[in-house]
């Protein structure tokens, strides 16, 4: 609407934002594109190859890394939306004393610095003798998807229109069966792109897995950490670019799970 | 308003994993890192739980001589300026290029606005650390960057840009320019437009139009952006290990040190809480200054 009116055009506005979206983009095209190069030498283009892909998926330890950042992105996506479904279900109701305490708490995982959490989770692991593993990324990833789970449902459930509930309960309709009847369909596609968020962010976790991970649970980034950390090599631009693609197909997918009216 | 009991439990029952989750899992570690901090360290990592020690937090500023006098130490301060001023550059420079950014965005029409979001929030969820990587490939000397820098015949030899604060500098804008743009172009997105039509119906130019009408409106989403920039870059770690070498250590280098090599626990959960601190004022100056309180 503006657009039509010179006077809303602003000096340097359009300059300045494709600079800003080629400054996103071109080091991940980069990085794909080199994935796919022929040549030991990773930054130098010689020739299309496949190979290196072939080689990430003959590798036992990413493989291994690959599962272990699966078993704890499903885990914790299901643990985190299931409490975070419930959690919004209440916080939509009537306002309630200590309504703002819970609110607070569930910003806490955004708001601290991942290194503090990592550092006190860690402290806390180790104080009460729990073997870090598995079980101690689980719950750590758990505890941060929470928020990211909690927002989409309740955006979700703020749209809705109270009475249909309240409909369903005159019908005689049980809570659980007005949940399950009436709300969860309604709110699905909130819960959904909650749980696909939750996904991402566990699967995309670096520093606080590193922190509590242990030497048995390593997690596909913190294996790859490990790589660079030893060197550029086309094996770690390849499995870096699987692992954007990943992320990328999923933001795609909760975005128009989000935007789709049931 | 009285609720009747079945309710009251109903909801408490929907409340109770979360709640218990993060009392369990975020708040009470939290409280135990604020306590081993000022506990004394064991000598293979660990503490000794019943002796107390404000060690950690005068190892801070002093150094303890061998006859025990304490000289005053500034390397950890340096450390934190550090992290200030590099965590502050980038919130500058992201403020820069991301709030023209939004208002590019807010500008167009509604479909392309979508469609430009998503190119926007696809950064923001996709694999920090493998982003990062992306830059060693890009800045490193023999890289695309250094390549075609002496193609064009605008560098004399290498670069040398990758392991410097530059590079973290770097870093820091691309990993949280999504971070900036996000919560100013919500602003703008909610802003009534017809304020910028009245300022130009009585005679602003574009300047003063953007400066005493649109800078004030966008004022939340600017501090909020600055905030989701500032906080996740000073506490950040593996962005100054990967692109800044070993020489522009920050906090966050600085605490995992204390769980690694240098094996000093109270050290580490101080410097964590002090970090903590900071972040935690910042919020609170955030919040009393432009948080209004709901209704008004």
């Amino acid at each position: 609407m503006q657009a039509s009116n010179t006077l809303w055009r602003f000096r340097g506005v359009t300059p300045t934002a494709m600079l800003a979206f080629v400054y996103l983009y071109l080091p991940i095209v980069v990085l794909v594109v080199l994935s796919f190069n022929a040549n030991r030498i990773a930054t130098l283009w010689t020739g299309f190859s496949f190979d290196w892909y072939l080689k990430v998926m003959d590798n036992d330890n990413i493989l291994r890394a690959t599962k272990n950042s699966l078993i704890i992105a499903c885990g914790a996506t299901l643990l985190a939306t299931s409490f975070a479904t419930m959690a919004a279900l209440a916080m939509a109701g009537r306002r309630f004393r200590g309504q703002a305490f819970i609110n607070a708490m569930l910003g806490l995982p955004l708001l601290v610095p991942e290194i503090v959490t990592a550092v006190a989770s860690l402290l806390f692991f180790l104080a009460l003798g729990l073997d870090l593993g598995l079980l101690t990324v689980l719950i750590a990833h758990t505890v941060f998807c929470i928020p990211f789970a909690y927002l989409p449902i309740r955006a979700r459930l703020e749209g809705l229109d109270p009475r249909l509930a309240e409909a369903a309960a005159d019908l005689y309709a049980g809570p659980f069966a007005t949940f399950r009847r009436v709300t969860l369909p309604l709110i699905l596609p909130g819960v959904l792109s909650g749980a696909m968020l939750a996904f991402i962010v566990s699967l995309d976790d670096f520093v606080i897995t590193f922190f509590v991970a242990g030497a048995g649970a390593t997690t596909l980034p913190v294996y790859i950490f490990g790589l660079i950390r030893m060197g550029i090599t086309p094996e770690v631009n390849a499995v870096s670019a699987l692992m954007l693609l990943v992320s990328i197909a999923f933001v795609a997918l909760s975005y128009w799970m989000g935007q789709r009216k049931s | 308003m009285s609720l009747d009991p079945q309710r009251r439990w109903r909801r408490r029952l929907l409340l109770a994993p979360t709640t218990l989750t993060l009392l369990l899992f975020m708040l009470l570690p939290m409280l135990l890192m604020a306590w081993m901090s000022v506990l004394a360290p064991d000598t293979y990592g660990g503490v000794r739980w019943h002796e107390w020690s404000l060690d950690a937090y005068v190892q801070f500023l002093y150094e303890r001589d061998l006859d025990d006098s304490l000289t005053l130490n500034s390397d950890y301060l340096q450390i934190f300026g550090r992290s200030f001023l590099l965590a502050g550059f980038a919130t500058v420079v992201t403020l820069l290029i991301g709030f023209p950014t939004a208002l590019y965005i807010a500008l167009k029409e509604e479909t392309t606005r979508q469609r430009l979001i998503l190119l926007i929030s696809i950064p923001f969820w996709t694999n920090l650390l493998v982003r990062t990587y992306a830059w060693m490939l890009l800045l490193r000397n023999g890289g695309l960057i250094d390549s075609s820098l002496s193609w064009l015949g605008l560098s004399q030899g290498a670069l040398d840009v990758l392991y410097t604060p530059t590079a973290v500098a770097i870093g820091f804008v691309y990993s949280f320019l999504p971070f900036m743009v996000l919560p100013i172009y919500t602003s703008l997105e909610k802003m009534d437009w017809r304020l910028v039509e009245a300022a130009f119906d009585l005679g602003a130019n574009r300047w003063q139009a953007l400066r005493r009408v649109i800078l004030p409106l966008a004022m939340p989403g600017i501090v909020a952006g600055c905030l989701l920039v500032f906080i996740p870059a000073i506490g950040s770690y593996y962005i100054p290990e990967l692109l800044g070498g070993g020489k522009s250590l920050m906090i966050g280098n600085l605490i995992q040190n204390q769980f690694g090599t240098a094996r000093n626990w109270p050290f580490g959960a101080a410097l964590s809480f002090m970090l903590l601190a900071l972040v935690l004022l910042a919020m609170w100056v955030y919040t009393r200054r432009f948080q209004r309180p709901p209704g008004e």
